[in-house]
């Protein structure tokens, strides 16, 4: 429960539903003196806001602290990915290593039975496995982040909020009167506290190489402080005068070059994406999907490829070439609304 | 962001069945045998006179068919009593009269302010005859930590000289942050560091005193861990120290929960303690301030106790406060007795099945800490499933959010990050019963069972 409206009304049915519940807060981060935050997540208004949710369902309610396990697989990965020229999703990284493994591990040595969030995605059976879909809110779907879960995470998972929609949560949160049923909805990655540029000169300075900024034909026509500051498709804030709109094409840490080119040199033909995993387990036996490759873009037609047995890379090749692929991002695949599986773009291919 | 579900339709089916019934035995038969019953033992009668029978907690509300409330009594295990302890029902009955005559402003000009005021007068000679002091070194407070700050900054603050400050890494957030403050507004801030057991070195603490030192603070007992420290060593090795005009405080918070305090014999000018850790009311505390020492305010008003603290006073938890300490005096041989004796038997059982638990501080502490490390298993798994359990524990040391934190008492005294991860603290106090420290190992194996 992060003390947001989304997990609490996912309690509140749950409870209603006939379930023993219990209420759990993730601490995921402190300031560097150990004080909670005051702003973003696990600030401690938060924890107040879900105890009392959980005080109003009656239902006991724990603060669990994972601060080291967050640092060491979300947050320090986040900046080393920034610094190596790539675009993380952070809340994939949380899904995969904190909520749907050590939690679902600490949840078991609790006796329950399920791990409920309130995040806006469907798991449903389907005759002997576990289907994952888009919420019913299209909105708010969040089954791009939760692309990692397989058939024994999805077995022991409940996202009861995904099957309505954002207003039909609040509409609950307000007829169950719970305090937060107003709360504004959060967009900024949890750790944050503004820009996320500023977090990362933060908190690796040694990474801010100032360095060169070129031309597809590497012809310098600028200079900037760092790639960190940078993400491929970026058009704001390069500090270029051209004629025509300029997007980063691509980031070379090595050399701490940026690269920026035209709109037409950022289409890319494919992807290589890597450590690909399937909800079913295998991969499907149709090599055509749609793939989505930004949190909140829109699912293209691609045609799958295995890079080779053993492996898990796969190379996705778009039918109509796309723009707006990342590095680090994930690239996620459906059969309509229907996640297959997904995993990390690692490399484009223009 | 998460809830975690448990089994079948447990409270559902409780909310639509007429009657509603307790599902969980209750864990304790001999308390079953107190609640009430015609011709019970001495020993029994005696109990409900100290209300050991009466505590227990309304914890589940609901309604039946008919609409009509229903509030179970669920008797919990607590052993969380370093936290706070449950009032005395002396204390609330005497407390709740009051509530009726005696809510008058002592300060004022009429019968129903001298009323307020020869209540609180003679509380504070009650609290002055426990503690072997004259009544008026006697100042009510608005709890430990205010008691502490005001102990701290008060006498570091105080007079022309602006002294400095010499603590121990192990004390409570109240003395630490209160000296921490003060070393950011430019006050000589010296932390004595402390032995695996918790302890400072007397001679230690007595050679970081300078004729500049304004204030020594460590504390009788230590709230985590029980570890008592050396105070009237302290005190002597302090004031043999040439030169030294530093007043002497101690936190007795914990301490006086189990042991006679007298502030001669401890040698100390202040002393800190707090109502609600021996079954007195939350949010009054007492500083003993020896007669001469001169405190500078922290809190500004009417000059209310002699200047020393401002704010109307609190009539009724000052009241409240007297009654619980002459109490806790009173029971003091059952309480030893009663609260060893519940110790002794959850630890010997304990350790008997477990024999890799470690008890922190063992050969050094009070009777009513057992502070224990696990080792391998997180204590906030191990105090969840003892809460399910209702057995109320504590990690000892807890952020804001209530999350478990790693204690900084735990790591002055050289335990790991892990080590703190895995240590829960199980605190008795005046309700305790020899067979809770039974059913409490019981109740903890059980927790365990596939964790280690």
């Amino acid at each position: 429960m992060s003390g947001g409206v989304d997990s609490s009304v996912a309690a509140a049915l749950m409870d209603q539903a006939g379930h023993e519940v219990t209420g759990v807060t993730l601490k995921l981060w402190q300031g560097p003196g150990g004080e909670a935050p005051t702003h973003g997540c696990c600030t401690v208004s938060d924890s107040e806001d879900a105890r009392r949710v959980a005080a109003r369902l009656d239902i006991p309610y724990y603060v669990f602290d994972y601060t080291d396990d967050f640092a060491e697989a979300v947050v320090n990965p986040f900046i080393s990915e920034y610094r190596s020229g790539r675009t993380p999703n952070p809340c994939v990284e949380c899904n995969r290593s904190i909520k749907f493994s050590i939690l679902l591990e600490e949840a078991a040595r609790l006796e329950c039975e399920l791990l409920v969030t309130g995040h806006y995605a469907r798991v449903s059976p389907e005759g002997n496995r576990w289907r994952l879909r888009r919420g019913v809110d299209r909105d708010k779907d969040q089954s791009y982040v939760l692309h990692m879960l397989g058939q024994e995470e999805l077995s022991r998972t409940r996202f009861p909020v995904g099957e309505m929609t954002k207003a039909e949560t609040r509409r609950i949160a307000a007829d169950l009167r719970l305090r937060n049923a107003n709360k504004r909805d959060s967009y900024e990655i949890c750790f944050v506290q503004g820009d996320y540029r500023d977090f990362i000169a933060e908190a690796a300075p040694e990474a801010h190489r100032p360095g060169l900024i070129v031309d597809t034909s590497q012809q310098p026509v600028g200079k900037h402080r760092g790639v960190a500051n940078f993400t491929v498709g970026q058009r704001r804030g390069l500090g270029v005068a051209a004629g025509e709109p300029r997007y980063v094409v691509e980031l070379d840490p090595r050399t701490s070059t940026v690269v920026i080119g035209s709109d037409r040199d950022l289409q890319t033909r494919a992807i290589e994406v890597e450590n690909v995993s399937w909800v079913t387990g295998d991969p499907p036996l149709n090599p055509t999907c749609l793939v989505q490759i930004r949190a909140h873009g829109e699912p293209v037609e691609a045609r799958m490829e295995h890079a080779g047995l053993g492996t898990n890379r796969w190379t996705a090749t778009f039918v109509e070439p796309e723009r707006g692929a990342a590095p680090g991002q994930a690239a996620v695949f459906y059969r309509g609304d229907e996640v297959l599986g997904g995993g990390r773009i690692a490399r484009l291919l223009r | 962001m998460t809830v975690l579900c448990r089994g079948k339709a447990v409270h559902q089916t409780l909310k639509e069945t007429p009657e509603c019934r307790p599902t969980s035995p209750d864990p304790f038969s001999t308390r079953q045998s107190d609640r009430g019953r015609a011709g019970s033992s001495s020993r029994e009668r005696a109990d409900q006179r100290l209300g050991l029978s009466a505590f227990t907690f309304p914890s589940k509300v609901c309604e039946n068919r008919e609409g009509r409330q229903i509030i179970w009594k669920r008797t919990v295990l607590y052993l969380d009593h370093a936290a706070t302890t449950p009032i005395r029902p002396e204390v609330r009955e005497t407390m709740s009269a009051l509530a009726d005559r005696g809510w008058g402003n002592p300060t004022g000009f009429h019968a129903s302010a001298r009323a307020a005021k020869n209540a609180l007068e003679e509380a504070r000679e009650r609290v002055a005859a426990v503690l072997g002091c004259r009544p008026l070194e006697v100042v009510f407070t608005g709890g430990g930590t205010e008691s502490d700050n005001l102990a701290v900054k008060g006498a570091a603050m105080s007079g022309e000289r602006r002294g400095g400050v010499v603590t121990s890494a192990a004390e409570h957030e109240a003395v630490l942050s209160a000296a921490d403050f003060l070393g950011r507004w430019g006050w000589k801030v010296d932390t004595i560091s402390v032995d695996s057991d918790g302890l400072v070195d007397p001679s230690e603490v007595a050679e970081a005193v300078t004729s500049q030192t304004a204030v020594v603070s460590v504390m009788a007992v230590n709230n985590e861990t029980g570890a008592r420290q050396p105070v009237r060593k302290i005190s002597e090795a302090v004031r043999n120290r040439s030169g030294c005009s530093a007043v002497i405080h101690t936190d007795a918070v914990q301490a006086f929960v189990s042991e006679e305090i007298r502030v001669d014999d401890l040698g100390v000018d202040l002393l800190s303690l707090a109502g609600h850790k021996f079954g007195g009311p939350t949010g009054v505390g007492v500083l003993y301030v020896r007669d001469g020492v001169a405190l500078e305010p922290i809190q500004h008003g009417g000059g209310q106790e002699l200047g020393r603290r401002s704010g109307t006073h609190h009539v009724l938890g000052a009241v409240g406060f007297a009654l619980a300490m002459e109490l806790t005096a009173s029971d003091r041989t059952r309480f030893c007795r009663d609260v060893s004796e519940a110790r002794r038997r959850f630890e010997f059982a304990l350790l008997d099945k477990v024999p890799e638990v470690v008890i922190t501080s063992h050969s050094v502490r009070t009777i009513h800490h057992s502070h224990l490390r696990f080792p391998g298993v997180a204590n906030q798994t191990l105090l969840a499933r003892l809460d399910r359990l209702e057995l109320a524990a504590s990690a000892g040391s807890s952020c804001q959010s209530g999350a478990a934190q790693v204690s900084h008492v735990l790591s002055a005294m050289g335990v790991s990050d892990a080590d703190a991860r895995s240590s829960v603290r199980f605190s008795f106090g005046w309700t305790t019963r020899p067979s809770e420290g039974t059913r409490a190992a019981e109740l903890v194996l059980q927790a365990l069972e596939d964790l280690l």
